[in-house]
């Protein structure tokens, strides 16, 4: 027997021995929260999968296929004015960083070879903060306020950022690298306002599919939700027509596609949601087979789908163990969320801020995470906070973000960040409440 | 001739190394593939979209995941 190979097995099986001998079955409140848990990935899977995460996934797949990135990163290069720059660093996240992982060589880019630090910067604040996946699920669990509040927030306060990099750092020579950003030129297969219809068309088909049902009986909103699933189909349909016109679906296939859903639409009224999988299903098998532009929407939408929903069911399950559905406790006494993240004051909000810049994320799990914390009493100012400062800034980007531009620089950008967090959280806790 | 996969490590771009490889293994002997996942290694290509992919040192994609068949015809 050789202890220096065998011992961490042996601590394995001792620790695993003792967290069983010790397992907390039977306490009330360890019970609790393994119920929870699973209510809560029950009530996700019911409500969010397939009317808003499917077809947010398509969405963003579209994204990534249809709006050619190097259309967008010419806004961004050396010899780009400055203002423009800024104002595109500052909404481009929308269509650049749909996955997180773009955001840092875009991020290296801009800096090294682009427009510079302070529109690089202001990339990197408000990227993972609009792209598209991030703000459909955060409207759709957490409210639209938050939703737009995140959106709003992240766009005004990269500007901020920005320009403050720039200006504290305004005399610092540095050696910008010789190569020249390579960047092909786009192909042009169709018109930018025919790629922005059929972007639209999808974005309100999410948006009335999820339409939500008003506090009152009357009035333009209930009217829209009395008619929601009428403008869904309607809008449906006119998608099902633009991808025979523009983008080369055979009218057959369309129709293969059209009428199962048509027949399940009428068979029963009642339950949308099987008309309206039914079509996803659908696309996803006329688009999976083909080699050209669909094809990759489809390969893109399911590489999201692939990446995102394994981490965000395991982000409902911890977060349902340790917070609880609303109204519920978990793990954490709601009490303890209460005392550190209650209310709108300035404590509240900068502790949000500085639990969310060093926590991880991964992709999208900030939302569970922060249902769970609201649920418990957390205030909405904080909960703002901790979005904003949440998924742009993490212990591991950290230290990439050091690497490309020094320690001294990423200190700086990650107390601006700590403070602009805390500060439109304060500003937000006050507005809504 | 040596192939350069650029990429932090996303799932593209371990994809399309997989692809390189696929590709190289069906061309034969006389061909290198080497990943290059530094962020800084990666700016030095110029490159800001990844996946990409370089032969040679030249960069010849960028933002992509090029089918098997893709790298081939760049190599040949």
């Amino acid at each position: 027997m050789s202890w220096r190979q065998e011992w961490k097995p042996l601590v394995i099986i001792v620790a695993v021995f003792l967290a069983a001998f010790y397992l907390p079955v039977g306490l009330p409140r360890f019970d609790g929260a393994v119920m929870e848990a699973f209510h809560l990935v029950k009530w996700y899977a019911r409500e969010h999968v397939v009317l808003c995460l499917l077809p947010a996934f398509l969405i963003a797949g579209a994204i990534a296929v249809f709006v050619k990135k190097e259309s967008v990163m010419k806004y961004l290069g050396a010899r780009a004015p400055k203002p423009l720059a800024y104002g595109v660093a500052s909404v481009s996240g929308s269509i650049l960083a749909v996955c997180s992982c773009t955001v840092l060589p875009l991020f290296a880019g801009i800096y090294r070879m682009g427009a510079g630090l302070g529109p690089a910067t202001a990339f990197l604040y408000s990227g993972p903060a609009i792209n598209v996946l991030a703000i459909i699920l955060t409207a759709r669990v957490l409210g639209p306020e938050l939703g737009i509040g995140r959106a709003v927030g992240a766009v005004a306060f990269s500007v901020v950022i920005g320009l403050l990099m720039h200006i504290i750092f305004r005399n610092e020579e540095f050696a910008k690298a010789d190569a020249q950003a390579t960047m092909p030129e786009p192909e042009v297969v169709r018109p930018l306002w025919q790629n922005g219809i059929y972007l639209a068309l999808m974005v309100m088909i999410l948006v009335f599919a999820n339409w939500g049902k008003p506090g009152e009986s009357h009035g333009f909103w209930a009217t829209v939700y009395s008619a929601k699933w009428v403008i869904t189909s309607v809008l449906a349909a006119g998608f099902g027509v633009l991808l025979t016109a523009w983008l080369g679906l055979r009218v057959a296939r369309l129709l293969m596609v059209a009428a199962p859903v048509a027949a399940l639409a009428l068979a029963v009224p009642q339950h949308p949601i099987l008309p309206f999988a039914a079509g996803i299903v659908g696309l996803g098998a006329v688009t999976s087979v083909r080699r050209d532009e669909l094809g990759e929407w489809f390969d893109s939408s399911w590489g999201f789908a692939k990446q995102i929903l394994p981490l965000l069911l395991l982000g409902v399950v911890v977060a349902g163990v340790l917070l609880g559905r609303p109204g519920h406790e978990g793990l954490i006494p709601s009490t303890w969320v209460i005392r550190a993240v209650g209310g709108n004051s300035v404590w509240s909000n900068l502790f949000a801020s500085i639990a969310g810049a060093f926590m991880y994320f991964a992709t999208l799990t900030e939302v569970p995470i922060l249902q769970g914390l609201i649920g418990s009493g957390m205030g909405k100012g904080p909960a703002l906070a901790l979005l904003l400062a949440g998924p742009a800034l993490s212990l591991p980007n950290m230290l990439v973000i050091r690497s490309i531009m020094g320690t001294k620089k990423t200190l700086v950008y990650i107390a601006l960040v700590v403070v602009m967090a805390t500060v439109s959280g304060m500003i937000f806790g006050a507005i809504v409440s | 001739m040596k192939i350069q996969i650029l990429g932090t490590g996303c799932p593209k771009c371990k994809k399309l190394e997989e692809n390189a490889r696929a590709a190289v293994q069906a061309l034969g002997a006389g061909f290198e593939v080497e990943k290059v996942s530094d962020i800084n290694d990666i700016m030095s290509f110029g490159v800001m979209v990844t996946p990409a992919l370089a032969v040679d040192g030249d960069v010849k994609s960028t933002g992509k995941v090029l089918s098997v068949e893709e790298i081939a015809s760049l190599l040949k």
